[in-house]
């Protein structure tokens, strides 16, 4: 096992942000616009160096997202442990796509994620139909370059 | 590829289960964590251990708005104070004098409620707690709370402000609690009209500032400016506090049940600091005349 080898500081580094920017104060717009930064973050990983997190990753922040926001435990891990696993699927072809491309099937993978979280907020019983609840994966894949350019810099150090 | 650094130590198969393995692992993980979670409760320890993680994150995001409010608070003018401190005497003149009122008709209402050999009313210990700026989901109306088992909250303890019911605690962590308010749509509570005593329950809508009654007959004697106060039913929040104003009576006579929308008494989108009540302790340091049920312990 050449695990050692991997840096994966930058990794944890820019999950824990992630998780405090998902639970940071905003005005109320901002707040239902908020794009899923952590659900990024992970993918971005996934995408990037599938072995270094990839689901055990995405499963530990789901996760770590439900205690946070006191929904149901396992919400937030089951729909990101899937739309991670689709990004390792085709990880090796998101990488070369340019980067509209890759923010269109990051927009997907969002997408994914936000129709799970909908789905098992309609089996557990408080169902959230409002149309902007789909707003954070149209923000997500708006911001994915940024995000991108600015976890590339920490991918260099990994 | 970059990101394996030996590439002839770092074959691309064979290292651990599949992604689709540990997908199927981690997926029958969430289920069951789902299952067990919504329909037996079990993990409240997993939870409450969870919450304990959680806690430094909520302080951190909390932090910036708290280090404001306390600069704010030490470099206050002295005129702002000083008017404060007017406004403050003039409050609690106010109160004094309703206060006057209030004790006569408390010891007539105990006395009353002796000849009935009914439980007296004790006034309720309360403790002040504060909401942490932390954002959760924005469809739903929960809060996270400073208090927590560590300050005595529990699962379902109400929360009041100063101008009303606020809500109850759904989770009691150690450190901080997480708070429905009344206005979520998941929240219900057991109010009582304060003008002719006529029960319902009133249902939060998910918007901030409206309350629906949607249990009440066309014919019920209801109108527009009624405060409902909480009836007590239920056992969760306690008697005779301010809930909601009635808004807006809609009686349509080919309906069975009137359309009736309220506004919530407390502010509860302005809110800093809220009380914790222990509906059924006495304050500490009162001991009310010829109420033997005012003799139960002060704490928990």
């Amino acid at each position: 096992m050449s695990r050692e080898d991997l840096n994966r500081l930058p990794m944890y580094l820019s999950v824990l942000l992630g998780l405090t920017l998902s639970i940071l104060p905003l005005p109320h717009w901002l707040d239902v616009t908020r794009p899923d930064v952590l659900a990024i973050v992970v993918l971005y990983w996934a995408i990037m160096v599938p072995r270094a997190g990839g689901i055990t990753l995405a499963f530990v922040c789901g996760l770590a997202l439900d205690a946070f926001k006191g929904v149901v435990l396992g919400q937030h891990a089951l729909a990101l442990s899937l739309a991670t696993y689709v990004a390792i699927k085709l990880h090796l072809r998101i990488r070369i796509f340019p980067i509209w491309h890759q923010a269109l099937t990051v927009f997907w993978l969002l997408a994914l994620y936000e129709f799970v979280l909908f789905w098992i907020d309609g089996a557990t019983g408080h169902p959230i139909t409002n149309y902007s609840r789909w707003l954070p994966a149209f923000t997500g894949a708006a911001l994915w370059p940024v995000f991108a350019g600015l976890l590339g810099n920490a991918y260099q150090r990994t | 590829m970059v990101a394996f650094r030996n590439a002839e130590t770092r074959p691309i198969l064979g290292r651990g289960p599949s992604p689709g393995l540990r997908l199927f692992f981690f997926a029958l993980l969430s289920l069951g964590l789902m299952w067990l979670d919504q329909r037996q409760g079990y993990l409240e320890g997993l939870r409450h251990a969870l919450s304990l993680v959680s806690y430094p994150f909520q302080v951190l995001v909390d932090s910036p708005s708290a280090a404001w409010d306390w600069l704010e608070e030490s470099f206050a003018t002295r005129e702002r104070l000083s008017r404060e401190n007017a406004d403050l005497r003039q409050r609690l003149r106010e109160s004094d004098l309703k206060l006057m009122r209030f004790e006569d008709l408390e010891q007539q209402n105990l006395r009353l409620r002796e000849m009935r050999a009914a439980t007296a009313r004790i006034s309720e210990r309360v403790v002040v707690g504060e909401i942490m700026r932390v954002d959760l989901d924005p469809y739903r109306h929960r809060v996270i709370i400073n208090k927590g088992t560590r300050d005595g909250a529990y699962k379902g303890q109400p929360l009041l402000d100063a101008t009303g019911v606020f809500g109850q605690i759904t989770r009691a962590g150690a450190f901080s609690s997480e708070a429905i308010l009344i206005t979520d749509a998941e929240h219900a509570i057991p109010i009582q009209v304060n003008r002719n005593g006529l029960r319902s329950l009133a249902l939060g809508t998910g918007s901030p500032d409206r309350l629906s009654l949607p249990f009440l007959p066309t014919n019920a004697d209801i109108k527009e400016g009624d405060l409902l106060v909480s009836s007590g039913l239920g056992g969760v929040f306690p008697a005779g506090y301010p809930v909601a104003t009635v808004t807006k009576v809609d009686k349509m006579a080919a309906q069975t049940l009137a359309n009736v929308v309220a506004k919530p008494a407390a502010t509860l989108d302005r809110d800093r600091e809220l009380l914790l009540v222990w509906p059924n302790e006495p304050k500490a340091d009162e001991e009310l005349p010829a109420a033997p049920a005012a003799s139960t312990e002060a704490k928990p």
